[in-house]
């Protein structure tokens, strides 16, 4: 697994955070390597590590949101959304949110699925960060993206621990940057 | 037990926690009132207040793992489990956890699920505390206990943000303490 780093030279924290994520072949299904973050999670020092590399990026930028993808997402987000002094959003499946959602389709390799926001969540104007713990296509993210923007949210940056560079998720993100900290092969 | 039964009796953010839950009529079907904590969680001050309350208690215990119950535990446990230096254990519906798992099933309304986590997340003797958003029958919060349970770990206590009425003095969960920070708001009565 190749780490990322910052432009300025890797971040000392990095290799633990790359080597605390276990990887398990053929899951879900054969030909596919899973990053499994729960390892990292297992890993109090190197989770603290990651937290805190996505709070000194974040804090004082006047960001007012983190959106987290379920359901990992719900595990990265709300501990950096509670250090920078965000609202945590979470981004869910369908009908999980009990109020009234608007909702977005997205593709995937096999069909489509839906995400879904509560409305009244964010509003027009705020600054969002959108985390999830992996990217691979994008279209998660991509989902994501669409449902801030239609309710007129700006997005600073999407956030991950891996990104999966193979898959080309980047080119579906648009104008919104991404931040990741560690890059690993996808099969 | 509940939270103002136990040392915060008038601590105001309590009143801010509850305050800040929004109750959604009907869902998921006719008759419940749905707590949403979603509204919490947009309540940055009451968020931290809630996760701070939980830390407080738990910080001395030398508790070394926080288990969070799918989805809504997912949220809660992670800030816990950071400010208090233990592990966090993901317990996940079949099939999400990639590597070999051990599973619990429990009693829905109308049918049973199971619960799933990683058989090499938690060794013998490691204290844990199980956190989910809600505890309505104690079903889930059951099934999180026997794993914990099955891999020689002790479940120190379960905590939840919310307790709905069932529980109510009954400040026990197959023998493990339950912590309750709030009530359910706006009911009148609960199906």
């Amino acid at each position: 697994m190749a780490p990322a780093g910052k432009e300025d030279g890797q971040d000392p924290r990095i290799p633990k955070i790359a080597s605390s994520i276990r990887v398990i072949p053929d899951f879900p299904k054969p030909g596919i390597m899973f990053q499994d973050i729960t390892t990292l999670l297992l890993d109090t020092e190197a989770f603290r590590d990651t937290i805190d590399i996505f709070v000194e990026r974040y804090k004082g930028k006047d960001i007012s949101v983190v959106a987290g993808v379920e359901a990992r997402g719900f595990i990265f987000g709300p501990p950096i959304a509670l250090a920078i002094g965000a609202k945590f959003v979470p981004m869910r499946k369908p009908k999980k949110l009990p109020g009234e959602v608007i909702s977005v389709e997205y593709s995937l390799e096999y069909g489509t699925d839906t995400m879904e926001m509560h409305v009244g969540a964010v509003e027009p104007g705020e600054r969002a960060i959108v985390i999830d713990d992996l990217i691979a296509t994008g279209g998660t993210l991509a989902a994501a993206i669409r449902l801030l923007e239609r309710v007129g949210v700006e997005i600073v940056e999407c956030a991950c621990v891996i990104e999966l560079p193979e898959l080309k998720g980047r080119e579906k993100l648009g104008e919104a940057p991404l931040f990741i900290l560690v890059t690993s092969d996808a099969a | 037990m509940f939270a103002a039964e136990n040392g915060l009796k008038g601590d105001p953010r309590l009143e801010a926690i509850s305050a800040a839950i929004r109750v959604v009529p009907n869902f998921p079907k006719k008759g419940i009132m749905f707590q949403d904590i979603t509204t919490l969680l947009l309540d940055h001050k009451a968020f931290k207040h809630t996760i701070d309350i939980f830390v407080d208690r738990y910080k001395d215990m030398q508790i070394s793992v926080v288990a969070g119950v799918e989805a809504r535990g997912f949220m809660f446990g992670p800030p816990i489990a950071l400010a208090i230096g233990a592990k966090f254990v993901p317990l996940r519906k079949p099939g999400k956890l990639p590597g070999k798992v051990i599973s619990e099933s429990y009693e829905l309304e109308y049918g049973h699920d199971r619960l799933e986590m990683h058989v090499d997340a938690v060794e013998p003797l490691e204290r844990v505390i199980i956190i989910d958003d809600l505890v309505a029958t104690g079903g889930t919060l059951s099934a999180a206990i026997s794993l914990m349970e099955s891999q020689g770990a002790e479940v120190v206590e379960c905590a939840c943000v919310i307790g709905l009425p069932e529980v109510k003095g009954q400040h026990k969960l197959k023998g493990k303490p339950l912590y309750v920070l709030v009530e359910p708001s706006g009911l009148d009565e609960f199906c």
